[in-house]
Order: C-alpha cells, then structure tokens, then sequence
C-alpha cells in the first residue's frame, strides 16, 4: 500500500498533536489552580484534541486532488548546501561576529548558486555589510553585537 | 467640531508637523520594507526623537511612521513573498502572483492607490463618528472578540486553502500550538519549552513570519530552480512593467475600495482586532461579493484581491486610533507602544482628550490626510525604482532574503538559537508548501493565539466553566453563527465538487 504524501504528513501531525495533548496533560499547575475553571492547561488541551480530529480527518477522508510533486524537478543539492551553509552561519555569528560571518555567508551563497563573478560576489558581500551595519548602527542607532569589530575598534 | 478641525488644521499645517509627516512617511516605508522591521519596530526607534519635540508633534511623526512602515510592509509582500507585518500578509496573497507575471508596478501602483483611498476615507470616518464609534467597541466583551478570531480563523482557512480546508485549519492549530510556547500570560507557569531557556519567553512573531514567508519562500525558489514552468515564471520577475493602472482595472478598485474601508475601518475600532484581521476578512468578503469568473483569479493575480487587504489594513490604521485616542485603549500593538509614548509626554488619552488637549486629538486627525497624500506623492513616483528590486538576478536576491531574515532574528535576541530554530521552522514549511499547505492561517493564529487564550480564560471563568457564554449574547452568537455558515459553506462546496 502506498500513502500519499500528503496523508504522510498529516499522520505526522497526528503524532505531534497526541504528543502535544500527553505534554499538554502533565503542565505543572498550581494546587489552587487545578480545579479552576480555566488553567495553564486548559487552551493547549483543546488545541490538542483539535490538531488529532483534523489530522485524523484528513487521513480518514478519501483525497480531493492528490499533489503530484515531481522529485526529479526538485534541487536538493542546492538547498542542503544553502540550509548547511546557514546552520554554520548560525553557529558562528555570536563568535567571530555580525560583519564577517554575514559577508562571508553571502559570498559563499553566491557561490554555490552557482556564481562567478568574483568582483560583484566580494562588493555584495563585505562593503554591502559594512553599508547595511552603517545604516542600522551609525544612521538609525540600531545595536548591533560585533564583538570582533569592537576588538579593532571599529565599533564602540 | 468645525473649531476642531480648524485647530488641528492650523496644527498640522505649520511647516515643522509637514516635514515631520514627510521624514515619518519616507523613514517608514524605508523601514517597512526591510523585512521583519514592521511599523512597531519603526516607531519604538522614532520614541527617543520625539522627546525633544511638542506632544502633537511627536504623535504626527509617529503616525507617519505607521503609514508609512505599513506600505512598505505591503511593497516587500508583493515584491518578495516576504511580508514584514502580520497586517500586510493578504496582501502578497494577488500582489505577488501580480509580481511574478511581470506586473509588479502595476501591482505597487494598485497598493499605493488602495492605501491611499482606505487611509482616507477612514480618516473621514474617524473625523465624524470616533465618538460614537468608541461606543461599539466598548459594547464588546471577551466572548465577542473569541468568537470574532474563531471567524477571523475560519475565514482565513476557508479563503486561502484552495479548496484544502482541512489542511489550512491544521495549520490554523499548529499556529495556535507554537503560540502556546513559553510562560503562560497570567500564572507564569512555563509550556512546552522542554527546559530549554531560550523558549521561556515564547517565540516570536518576527521568527515565525520570516520562517514560513522570507526564508521558506527563498529556499523553495532555490528548490523548484529546476521546474521548466517555475523556471519561467523567474524569468518574467525581472519584468518591472508599467506602473499605469487601466480603465477596467480602476472601475474594479472602485467597487473594492468602499467596502474594504468599511469593514477596515470598523474592525480597526475593535481593540485587539486591528489590520491583521481587517485585511484577511477584506480579502474574504471581496471574494464573496466578486463573480464567478473573478472568483477564479483569486490568489493568481486579482485586482479585488490585492486592493481589498491594502484598503483594509489601511483603513483599520485609522480605526485603531478610535479606542486609542478616545478611550486609551491601544487599538492594535503598534498603537499600543504610541500609548506609551504620549504616557511619556505626560498625557494621559481617554474622553478628556478632547477637552484638556483638543490640538492633539484633532491635529492627528488632520496629519492622517496629509500623511496618505504624502504617501502617494512619495511613492508613486518611486515605484518603478522600488520594483527594481526584483530585477537582482536569483543567485544574489536569494542570499539577500536569507540575510535579511537572520538579521532581523539577531538584531532581537542576538542568540543563535533563535536562527537554528527559523532554519529548522523555514525547511518544514518548505516541504509543507510543496504539498499545499497554506502558511497565512497558521501566522494569523500564531499572532492571535495569546489573545485568543486570553479572552477564552476570561469567558470561562465569567462563566464558571460553563460553554453558555457562546450563546448568551448576540454579538458572540451572531459571530458564532456567520462562522458555522462558512465551515458548512465549506463542507458543501467540496461535496458538491465531489459529486
């Protein structure tokens, strides 16, 4: 038997609601409150049960028009390397700062979209960044942590 | 009233509140455009100016700064799929479809004219009835607002699920679940948060709207880079187009705009309601009043539907100025944090306003018509350099979206949990975009949810846990019934398709 993709994920959703409702259920309330007309559990209790009688109709109920995902029109290449090269980017922001994490993750996703053209690359990415921290740090007063631009003392 | 309007005239036409309406007006829209830097933001940045300037003063930069931050929240939601404000989401919904067919001028100039005509003619509507109207705000209790978001949420489900009900309504309460992280408002007691620190205080609305919109939509271009039929259709976005709006095209715009302002005007009154859900029901009931041929358009380009919500949330701009001025009663967040600063001027808002301070109420007013001809003056010309920005080619617009995302997200929190979790949120929607999932229900109850909770827990205890406040008073009931006509208009339309 094959399950659509769609029936897939709504099947997920049902796990996810069911383990919404279990996490739901064991909220800490206070003594005082647990009898309470309406407590901290109250709301996501019925999002709970909402999300398992959606997702449990959607599985149940035969599909109006099945979506045709055509996997070989899909670049899954070029997306990993965009979400990999965003998850260093991430990971790296608070280390080594704003201006050359952010200059150094645009250059590298120019490049590997498939960008050659060096001299546009290296201006899209570093003077870019230094104009665009300018304009929210220098012109509109917007704090921008850069402890390695602060080291240089570029920034205060 | 005359002498009202003759004061706050005078007010507002002395050159330093002109100039401060045109800085505001341009600073707003330039800071709008910028993905997750909405209105709020905008204005929060303009407090510590404003200091140094009168009360009236100070209130006109601020409301030009809303205007403005508003229309650049709806250029970016047409131009790039990435709307910066909650309010601005139904917007993209037929402006940017407009954009990809290579009418992204033309779909600005519709946006700039729609904005224009909602500001004013709510503008006029807050000049004549913002006395009477505070009246029916106040009439609304908290069983009223639940059952008007539980249609706001059903209406969005039923209007942008191309026919997938069921799917939109999931996304409706996957919203209402990620609302639901962190401290509970009232008891403090922390939800879902898995004793990870960095979701005590929640997530943010910012977080969850550049993850399903921004970041989502740059990654599902990248994604679908080698269909032949979306290839094409990336082709045609570096088309700017013209920004000159035909005859059938103003005649259509014409029946849209009065309606719109209306109910954008009246739901802005309503505090809490405010553009968000002003524009997402525009952009239903303009469906409903349209034919069956127009109908079709919807979500591929309409003009009724791109004019509807750009009225609206316009409109309801104006109407949230009701409680806020008259009552002191912040119509919508961002009036919430004006509240805040007229505090600071030492002024309290509230009935007496117009007695103790008639040159503020009435020169606010005044600086509202002034602020949308700025606003069209301003822009119109500057259309077709804004539209430009879709002529960056793919490989460098992309990067560009993802850098706007994660430096709205790090200007917040600065922490990079924050950016690991929209990566994470952006890939699932992603994939929940290929199979149709629509991502505007679940942000409107994402921004709804706290609210919702709120007004569910006052009901309930009003009650003593009794589910009779759902029909005890009109209002709620009257709202209770439009809702259930839509969830069975629903049920029948996909029956009637099937057989």
């Amino acid at each position: 038997m094959r399950i659509s993709p769609t029936k897939f994920i709504s099947l997920l959703f049902l796990v996810l609601s069911v383990f919404y409702l279990y996490t739901a259920y064991n909220i800490q309330v206070f003594a005082f409150d647990e009898n309470a007309p309406f407590n901290a559990r109250t709301f996501p209790i019925y999002l709970g049960w909402a999300g398992i009688v959606l997702s449990s109709l959607k599985i149940v109920l035969p599909e109006k028009n099945t979506i045709i995902v055509n996997h070989k029109h899909l670049d899954y290449k070029s997306i990993t390397y965009l979400v990999i090269i965003s998850l260093i980017y991430a990971a790296v922001i608070l280390k080594i700062g704003y201006f050359i994490s952010t200059s150094l993750f645009l250059f590298a996703s120019y490049y590997f979209l498939g960008e050659r053209r060096w001299g546009l690359m290296f201006i899209l990415s570093f003077p870019f960044v230094a104009a665009f921290m300018y304009l929210l740090h220098g012109l509109l007063n917007i704090y921008l942590r850069d402890p390695f631009l602060k080291y240089i003392g570029v920034m205060g | 009233m005359i002498e009202g309007i003759l004061i706050g005239l005078s007010t507002a036409l002395s050159f330093t509140n002109i100039l401060m309406v045109m800085v505001g007006c341009f600073a707003g829209t330039i800071i709008g455009m910028l993905p997750g830097l909405g209105p709020m933001t905008a204005i929060a940045l303009m407090i510590p100016i404003t200091y140094g300037f009168d009360p009236s003063t100070g209130l006109i930069l601020m409301a030009g700064v809303y205007y403005g931050a508003v229309f650049g929240g709806s250029t970016s939601s047409i131009l790039l799929n990435a709307p910066g404000i909650p309010g601005t989401v139904a917007t993209a919904f037929d402006g940017y479809p407009m954009a990809q067919q290579g009418k992204a001028g033309k779909a600005l100039a519709i946006a700039a004219y729609s904005s224009f005509a909602g500001g004013t003619i709510s503008a006029i509507f807050l000049l004549i009835a913002a006395p009477s109207l505070s009246k029916v705000s106040l009439a609304f209790r908290s069983p009223d607002y639940f059952a008007l978001m539980i249609l706001g949420l059903t209406a969005i489900s039923a209007f942008s699920s191309k026919g997938q009900f069921l799917k939109a309504m999931m996304m409706v309460v996957l919203g209402l679940m990620l609302a639901t992280v962190g401290q509970d408002s009232l008891s403090d007691i922390t939800r879902f948060t898995f004793n990870n620190m960095n979701l005590t205080d929640g997530i943010s609305f910012v977080l969850i709207v550049m993850a399903t919109f921004a970041m989502s939509e740059a990654l599902t271009i990248i994604f679908r880079g080698k269909d032949p039929n979306r290839a094409a259709k990336q082709i045609s976005l570096t088309e700017l187009g013209s920004i000159k709006v035909n005859k059938e095209e103003t005649i259509k715009m014409a029946k849209t705009i009065p309606r719109s302002s209306i109910l954008g005007f009246l739901i802005g009154v309503l505090p809490g309601a405010g553009a968000t859900i002003a524009s997402f029901l525009a952009y239903g009931m303009e469906r409903n009043y349209v034919n069956e041929e127009e109908k079709q358009k919807f979500g591929k380009g309409s003009v009724h539907g791109l004019s509807a919500p750009e009225t609206a949330n316009n409109a309801a701009c104006s109407g949230s100025f009701v409680p806020l001025l008259t009552l002191g009663i912040p119509g919508s967040g961002t009036t919430a944090v004006m509240l805040g600063a007229l505090l600071g001027f030492g002024i309290q808002p509230g009935p007496r306003l117009y007695q103790t301070n008639p040159e503020i109420f009435w020169s606010v007013i005044m600086s509202m018509y002034i602020g949308m001809v700025v606003l069209l003056i301003l822009n119109l010309p500057l259309i077709p350099y804004i539209a430009r920005i879709l002529a960056v080619p793919r490989n460098y617009l992309i990067p560009l979206i993802l850098f706007f995302s994660v430096t709205g997200i790090y200007l917040m929190s600065f922490n990079n949990f924050d950016i690991f979790l929209m990566i994470g949120i952006a890939v699932v929607a992603t994939f929940l975009r290929l199979y149709d999932f629509p991502m505007p229900p679940l942000i409107l109850a994402f921004v709804l949810g706290g609210l919702m909770e709120e007004t569910l827990r006052r009901s309930l205890l009003i009650s003593d846990g009794s589910p009779n406040f759902l029909w005890d008073r009109p209002i709620t009931l009257i709202i209770l019934i439009i809702t259930i006509v839509i969830i069975f208009w629903q049920v029948f339309s996909t029956f009637r398709k099937k057989t």
